[in-house]
């Protein structure tokens, strides 16, 4: 028959009594591994704000790239009109288009008085530019399979698909990240395990105390609950400089910042949710790597 | 109550200490493990408690084969064992009601009952009016007694003690003597590893000796049999 583990509450708080002893006891270990995880947590925080960021934006770049196609240029208009609806036609025919816009040159020169300024308005007494075709494919790492069926069709004076721009950023926030998850996992691998040798150094000034418990029958889970107790005490206290710092930073960061980027290609995210849920990680994060850390001493210097 | 049938054990390192070992030990006996050093009375006693597993055979204490037990049983067969050991084991920060008592709060016994067995074990072995010192406060006679108290606060039907005397003065070692001889005549077994030779030769009781892992002699009322 085994010993029952059903848990009493005096249990529970002998349990957390043992672990608070331990972490004083051991103040000085106690505080090194504290600040190993404040640091680690800092940078997950910071590194997960920036991402989230960044990440927002390329999908709101991904969901806006279109190709731009500018129509051949004939000067009959019936010739011009007949043209342009046989190529509106045939590039709806290509699969993976998404959606076909038709602008007129007309509506080119005003986009362009629009953002360039009143001084292009000399041009409406003869309007340069070429009608245009904006494509949105339904994928669009589809993009460039697309501009190059495009680019073989009649009447197709050039097509912009503006892939370079957008294969760049996706290639440097792939870096980015990439360099950002392999740093951080070093440093959660060094902080386990710090906190696994601070438990380790908890278990083996309490020796004597464990030998006891074991001979007069204590269970296993008796005797290393107040270690893994003690780890998670570690990793919780470590994360909360770090959700202090992140939210204070970002919350009035986000207030210069925000207005100063209206209308450009850079958005930050709304305080809220993203606090909450960067707050949640690194809560997580800490209260993980503090139990894994001490399991892994619990596991090798607790056998029965 | 206790039985070994064949037990075999064989250490890693290659050291036979118990080489085919077949006894019985009844409820209410007194029984003397006694042999020279190394001969393998420390692994027949741990193996009691299932400090140690055997190699081969069975150990069989209040029923239950504790050779084929699982990890997760050990601690129920613990509780109803109560083990004694020459350098006593006391807590040094807790004092001599707390160390007591420690052996019922990591079973999560319930604090009156705490309270009151304590109580009744301390003022068995003589130390109710000592129970807030500390062990270093106390005379080594003083704290094996507490140790004492301490494996019967449980109410175990059997009692090891391995070498109880070995760290004492002849008077104290009679005082405790008389401890476990209060215990046995309460129904309790008890099991001793001991190099007293003066002891075995007074107290006459059960002595089983073992050499070379094995019962060379197994008498009841036997004496000592070694020299020195």
């Amino acid at each position: 028959m085994e010993v029952t583990t059903v848990m009493k509450g005096r249990t529970i708080r002998r349990h957390f009594r043992e672990s608070f002893k331990s972490l004083g006891r051991n103040a000085w270990m106690t505080f090194a591994s504290v600040s190993a995880v404040t640091v680690t947590l800092l940078l997950v925080g910071v590194f997960a704000i920036i991402m989230m960021n960044l990440n927002n934006t390329a999908t709101s770049v991904e969901d806006d790239v279109e190709i731009k196609v500018l129509i051949e240029i004939i000067d009959d208009e019936q010739q011009a009109k007949a043209a342009e609806n046989q190529l509106i036609k045939e590039v709806k025919n290509i699969s993976g288009v998404a959606e076909v816009k038709y602008s007129t040159k007309d509506d080119e020169l005003n986009i362009l008085i629009d953002t360039l300024g009143d001084e292009f308005k000399l041009y409406e007494q003869s309007n340069p530019l070429r009608s245009a075709l904006y494509v949105k494919a339904s994928d669009p790492t589809q993009i460039l399979a697309i501009s190059d069926k495009i680019k073989k069709l009649d009447n197709v004076h050039n097509v912009v698909d503006g892939k370079d721009t957008y294969e760049n950023l996706f290639s440097f926030l792939e870096t980015g990240r990439n360099i950002g998850i392999v740093l951080i996992l070093g440093l959660l691998f060094t902080v386990i395990f710090l906190i696994s040798n601070t438990i380790r150094i908890t278990i083996i000034a309490r020796k004597d105390e464990i030998e006891i418990m074991k001979l007069v029958g204590a269970t296993n889970s008796f005797v290393r609950i107040p270690f893994l107790l003690e780890g998670m005490w570690i990793g919780i206290l470590g994360s909360i400089i770090p959700m202090a710092i992140v939210s204070t930073a970002y919350y009035n960061l986000h207030k210069v910042l925000a207005p100063e980027l209206k209308g450009q290609l850079l958005q930050l995210l709304d305080v809220s949710p993203l606090i909450w849920q960067v707050n949640t990680l690194i809560i997580l994060l800490g209260i993980f790597i503090g139990l894994w850390g001490s399991f892994m001493s619990v596991r090798k210097f607790l056998r029965v | 109550m206790i039985s070994m049938k064949d037990v075999y054990k064989k250490y890693p390192n290659g050291v036979v200490a118990a080489n085919g070992i077949n006894v019985d030990i009844k409820q209410g006996e007194f029984v003397y493990v006694v042999g020279p050093s190394g001969a393998g009375k420390s692994t027949f006693i741990k193996m009691m408690y299932s400090e140690e597993k055997p190699t081969s055979g069975d150990v069989i204490i209040n029923n239950k084969n504790i050779a084929k037990m699982k990890k997760g049983q050990i601690p129920q067969l613990r509780r109803e064992l109560g083990v004694v050991f020459q350098d006593f084991k006391l807590l040094p920060k807790l004092s001599v009601f707390e160390n007591v008592a420690f052996a019922l709060e990591v079973i999560e016994e319930h604090p009156k009952i705490i309270k009151k067995r304590v109580m009744e074990v301390l003022d068995l072995v003589g130390l109710k009016h000592k129970m807030r010192m500390l062990p270093s406060e106390l005379s080594g006679g003083e704290q094996q007694r507490v140790s004492i108290a301490r494996s019967i606060v449980n109410v175990p039907k059997i009692v090891i003690a391995d070498e109880p005397t070995g760290n004492l003065d002849p008077e104290n070692s009679w005082e405790i003597m008389k401890i476990f001889e209060e215990i046995n005549t309460r129904g309790t077994t008890v099991v001793m590893a001991t190099h007293n030779r003066e002891i075995v030769n007074t107290i006459r009781k059960r002595v089983i000796a073992i050499e070379s892992g094995m019962i060379a002699r197994d008498i009841d009322g036997g004496d000592y049999g070694y020299e020195g």
